[in-house]
């Protein structure tokens, strides 16, 4: 950077969540633009000794607030702002598949971190994090988008963790995102409404869902994702060290839902909700 | 129409090698081997499987809520077909130089079974413009024809179709009573054509029509002509069973002039053409009647979890265990047929007897899985809040159009037959 000239991002990391149910990937966004793919599961069971839900047989596929980060990326890589687009995703084998889609919706290349068994298994945002702000600073990142969160953890941290590692500016839970000149104003979806603000780059931005409508790769896209490469690196060989700072102890599905009552009267109900402590 | 029993289908050569003569065997063998193995059969490509879920995701998101209220209203998907082309779906075989996907024929079932799973009527349309109207000209047409009659047909924008049947004659094709005289510099159509899918929808079409009834179907060429023309116009929409979305109408030719240079291949050709055409046109057939079949399997197999009687859900019910596991094995084979049908194609081997063997597998499978379906939900099978009743609709069509299932067998037997003298 240094350049007087308008902010072109060498290429925009998008860091492809891609983990399962309960697992964290990594969250990678590389950028020139990178974002985060997280891969997560569809339907969920918790296993039978509590330790954590079960993942073997079903459906993993790409979280779907990181289509929206991978949509943002290869806009702004269509509208030449930024020059290319970089996916990355950390686990086991089969994130590949999924940085493969966003490969077919229009980024250039992928990184997969190597993460698997039982530090899979334990990867959590701090670990992810850490691993994309080794590799932003290594690709030269001037852009990470990653997914606000993930539809399997909920957590809502990577991206925020992520900016405070490299001690990058963060536009969070972005509706609308545009590079002016050297910086870049965010809307943000906040409780009260919409913020605006203007930050400088590099910088770390999460994907909401109103940001964009991601697109469904086209078919020449989806032979050409083929040929795209996909570089593979392991923690240690960015000098990360991922064991976990959180012990699960126990994971439980939510209670049953219980029946509820029927009472004829507004009074009737108030006095059941004497009762039972509520009011 | 009695529904087929599922004891028709141990009778289907699935995969079992029969015991053949010398020159069947070595046919057998190099279409084995050229059907870039077998595991391709097992395990798609990750190209394919890529692709297979990005038709899914779309059939899911944008075709399966908007499929009821399509099929109530008997409204042309344009929407969707134009997003469908922009995905490159609509011309999938069409190289890039194009506009065209550039995919293979494999890429198409998958891609057709997928669209089709979340409405039939938006599959039909899909398959006409890629195998019956895009395909005779990518394989018969001069590149100028490519060029004018294809390119513009790529984008979902315009969709083309394919009109031989005539109110005279469906299997029958080879009586086409069309005519064709030269006249100067043109062309001069006269003539009725029947149940041609995407009429009243299609920018273009090719006709068949015969220039010397004396030659039978050896007197038979193939045309190229825009819609609307004049001098053709079209019959009025026929209100169908089902597929109610796509439009399906005469063609009515009386003194249609088109240019000499609208022929569409050697002339006394056609015939040969329209085989061909249909040959291919049968893989794209056979994948929708899979998505149909699949859609009543989710169906059905959904229901089953949920619905309970006597005390527990109704999947735990042997009788109705039975009907999904048959429903299953129906799919399962009628798919692995489609799939070998367009690997051969795609390995430019002969593919003609698979693709009738897929087409007949799965049409059948279709109206016998849509047919148990509605028999698993009962009662609510047999009203629109469940799309089973829907299923059974658009499923009775795929035994009959691109070839009923009687052509298909005398298709397979003439096949067959080759194969065994010696």
């Amino acid at each position: 950077m240094g350049s007087s000239t308008s902010l072109v991002p060498k290429s925009v990391t998008a860091a492809i969540n891609a983990h399962g149910f309960g697992y964290f990937g990594c969250p990678h966004t590389f950028g020139q633009v990178g974002y985060r793919l997280k891969r997560t599961e569809q339907y969920i069971r918790v296993k039978p000794d509590n330790s954590s839900v079960v993942t073997d047989g079903v459906k993993h596929s790409m979280n779907p607030f990181c289509e929206i980060a991978v949509e943002e990326a290869v806009k702004l890589k269509e509208k030449k702002l930024i020059k290319e687009v970089v996916a990355v995703s950390c686990g086991p084998q089969q994130v590949q598949e999924t940085i493969r889609t966003a490969l077919a919706m229009g980024a250039d290349r992928g990184i997969h971190v190597e993460v698997t068994g039982k530090d899979y298994e334990t990867l959590g945002p701090l670990q992810v994090s850490k691993i994309m702000a080794a590799l932003a600073k290594k690709e030269e990142a001037q852009l990470v988008i990653l997914g606000k969160q993930a539809i399997d953890d909920d957590c809502n941290q990577t991206g925020q963790m992520t900016a405070a590692l490299l001690d990058w500016p963060q536009g969070t839970f972005a509706s609308e995102l545009s590079l002016e000149g050297d910086k870049i104003k965010v809307v943000r979806e906040i409780d009260g409404g919409l913020e605006t603000i203007k930050i400088n780059t590099p910088a770390v931005v999460t994907a909401d869902l109103r940001l964009n409508t991601p697109r469904y790769a086209t078919l020449p896209n989806i032979m050409k994702a083929k040929k795209k490469k996909i570089a593979n690196v392991k923690p240690a060989d960015l000098g990360v060290d991922i064991t976990s700072r959180l012990e699960v102890l126990r994971v439980d599905e939510p209670p049953q839902r219980q029946a509820g009552m029927k009472v004829e009267t507004v009074d009737d109900l108030v006095g059941k909700l004497k009762e039972a402590g509520m009011v | 129409m009695s529904p087929p029993s599922p004891s028709l289908f141990p009778h289907f050569p699935v995969f079992l090698p029969p015991l053949i003569s010398n020159k069947a065997n070595k046919t057998l063998g190099s279409c084995l081997r050229g059907c870039r193995g077998l595991s391709q059969l097992a395990e798609l490509p990750d190209t394919h499987q890529l692709l297979r879920q990005t038709c899914r995701d779309y059939a899911d998101r944008e075709l399966n809520p908007i499929a009821a209220r399509l099929d109530k209203e008997h409204s042309y998907p344009a929407k969707q077909i134009q997003e469908l082309g922009a995905m490159g779906v609509m011309a999938i075989e069409v190289p890039e130089e194009l506009g065209g996907a550039g995919m293979d024929y494999l890429a198409y079932s998958l891609a057709m079974e997928e669209i089709s799973r979340g409405c039939a009527s938006t599959g039909v349309v899909v398959s006409v413009n890629n195998s019956l109207y895009i395909g005779p000209i990518l394989k018969f047409g001069s590149e100028e024809q490519k060029q004018q009659w294809i390119t513009p047909f790529t984008t979902g924008e315009k969709v083309g179709c394919f009109a031989l049947s005539e109110p005279g004659n469906g299997s029958d094709a080879g009586a086409a009573s069309t005519t064709a005289r030269q006249d100067g510099d043109e062309w001069v159509l006269n003539g009725t054509k029947a149940w041609i899918t995407n009429s009243w929808d299609a920018s273009a079409t090719v006709v068949f029509a015969t220039t010397d009834k004396k030659l039978k179907h050896k007197g038979i060429s193939a045309f190229l002509v825009p819609m609307p023309h004049p001098g053709l116009s079209l019959g009025k929409k026929e209100d169908k069973l089902g597929i109610k979305a796509s439009s399906t109408a005469n063609i009515i030719l009386e003194d249609c002039r088109v240019p000499l240079g609208n022929m569409l291949g050697p002339r006394g050709a056609g015939f040969k053409i329209a085989m061909q055409t249909l040959d291919s046109g049968r893989i794209g057939i056979a994948a929708q009647a899979l998505g149909i079949a699949q859609a009543s399997l989710d169906c059905a197999a959904d229901y089953a979890h949920k619905r309970t009687a006597f005390g527990s859900p109704i999947g735990k019910l042997q009788a109705i265990q039975f009907k999904l596991a048959d429903m299953a094995v129906a799919i399962e084979s009628a798919r692995l047929l489609t799939w070998k049908a367009s690997l051969l194609r795609d390995a430019k081997k002969p593919f003609t007897k698979e693709a009738a063997m897929a087409k007949l597998a799965a049409s059948e499978a279709a109206t016998f899985c849509s047919h148990q379906a509605i028999q698993v939900l009962g009662g609510m099978g047999y009203v629109a809040d469940m799309p089973a009743e829907r299923h059974y609709r658009d499923a009775r069509i795929t035994e009959i159009y691109e070839g009923t299932s009687e052509i298909q067998r005398l298709v397979i037997a003439g096949q067959l037959l080759k194969e065994y003298q010696s």
